[in-house]
């Protein structure tokens, strides 16, 4: 059972911001997501997303990173 | 990828890496940091025209070095692939890695952006469990300004456990005291200490039990405490690097690796 108000990173709404709870994936995208920043308790917040709808601008850590929905699908978020 | 090596020894590591310089190098540097620190910036400003980009032996990935003269000596500037961290997720970073692991520079700067510090230590914290002979290029003060962020660079410095310079180096600003200070850490003069991340209860336990074998092996030739977390990571790829610059009667310690892993 889901808890209310958690969500994947790549449904986070643009302007939004979320609180990282966990990382679904394991390996090399898991390593480099934890070398991102996108370690569970830090806040990120969606700034833009292209046309396309692929990838997403995330605001974390002072940084703009830009990530594609299969990434951000496999990062779990609590909606702030 | 068919390198041939009629040497044996640990001299065979700077063979790998030789820069095919004519003049005599006294001093090694390498440039880390992440993509888009100005990294670029500051070799440019620093080797001026004395720079030759090539690749690196065997690699697709591209290799900057360049040489400047300081305090009479004459100096190697490595520019290493912009990577944000060093676990060899790409070719990229297992570059760099394996530079600053096996090619025994003199001293690594770390080229860091001022306006997005927290991201960037990362790498700062990465390497300073490598090696000691560590210097923070904090770049982009002047865009960290104009964004109202001020960094204490002497706190920071106190907290890394390693010299911090401040620079401008799209103007030049700063650049002085970074050859200076690179130049204290590759002589000894300066012996920084870089901040060891302490990892805690049962971890630091096993942390502690196989850097003792890892240095019965491999002495001090390679970072014991910086293996084992290796080792424990299950990186395969350091034992792969290891059995590359290795060889001979040495080939065996990265065979004897492979087999007393956990």
């Amino acid at each position: 059972m889901e808890d209310k108000g958690e969500i994947r990173l790549n449904q986070l709404p643009v302007g939004s911001l979320g609180r990282i709870l966990g990382l679904e994936t394991k390996g090399l995208m898991r390593r480099r997501l934890l070398d991102l920043g996108f370690v569970p308790g830090t806040v990120v917040e969606t700034v833009r997303r292209s046309p396309l709808g692929d990838p997403t601008a995330f605001k974390i850590r002072g940084a703009l990173i830009a990530l594609r929905s299969e990434e951000g699908r496999q990062i779990r978020v609590k909606l702030l | 990828m068919g390198l041939t090596r009629q040497a044996s020894g640990i001299s065979v590591w700077k063979e790998d890496f030789t820069l095919g310089d004519k003049e005599i190098s006294q001093l090694t540097i390498a440039l880390a940091g992440n993509p888009n620190t100005g990294k670029s910036t500051v070799f440019n400003a620093l080797t001026g025209l004395n720079q030759h980009t090539g690749n690196w032996p065997g690699k697709t990935v591209l290799q900057a070095k360049g040489r400047y003269r300081h305090r009479g000596k004459n100096i190697t500037l490595i520019d290493l692939p912009g990577t944000y961290s060093l676990f060899a997720n790409s070719v990229e970073e297992q570059v760099a890695r394996d530079f600053i692991c096996f090619g025994k520079p003199d001293a690594v700067v770390v080229v860091v952006d001022a306006t997005c510090l927290e991201r960037n230590l990362n790498l700062v914290l990465q390497i300073g469990e490598i090696t000691d002979k560590l210097v923070v290029c904090l770049n982009l003060v002047d865009e960290a300004r104009r964004k109202n962020i001020f960094i204490d660079e002497l706190k920071l410095s106190t907290e890394l456990g390693v010299p911090v310079i401040p620079t401008v180096a799209r103007i030049g600003q700063g650049l002085d005291r970074l050859k200076d200070v690179i130049d204290d850490v590759a002589t000894g003069v300066l012996k920084p200490k870089p901040i060891q991340i302490q990892y805690g209860g049962e971890l630091e336990k096993y942390i502690a039990k196989l850097a003792k074998e890892v240095k019965e092996i491999f002495g001090e030739e390679l970072n014991p405490r910086w293996l084992a977390l290796r080792l424990i990571d299950g990186d395969q790829t350091i034992i792969s690097s290891i059995q590359q610059y290795f060889n001979n009667q040495e080939e065996t310690k990265g065979d004897l690796l492979v087999e007393g892993d956990l």
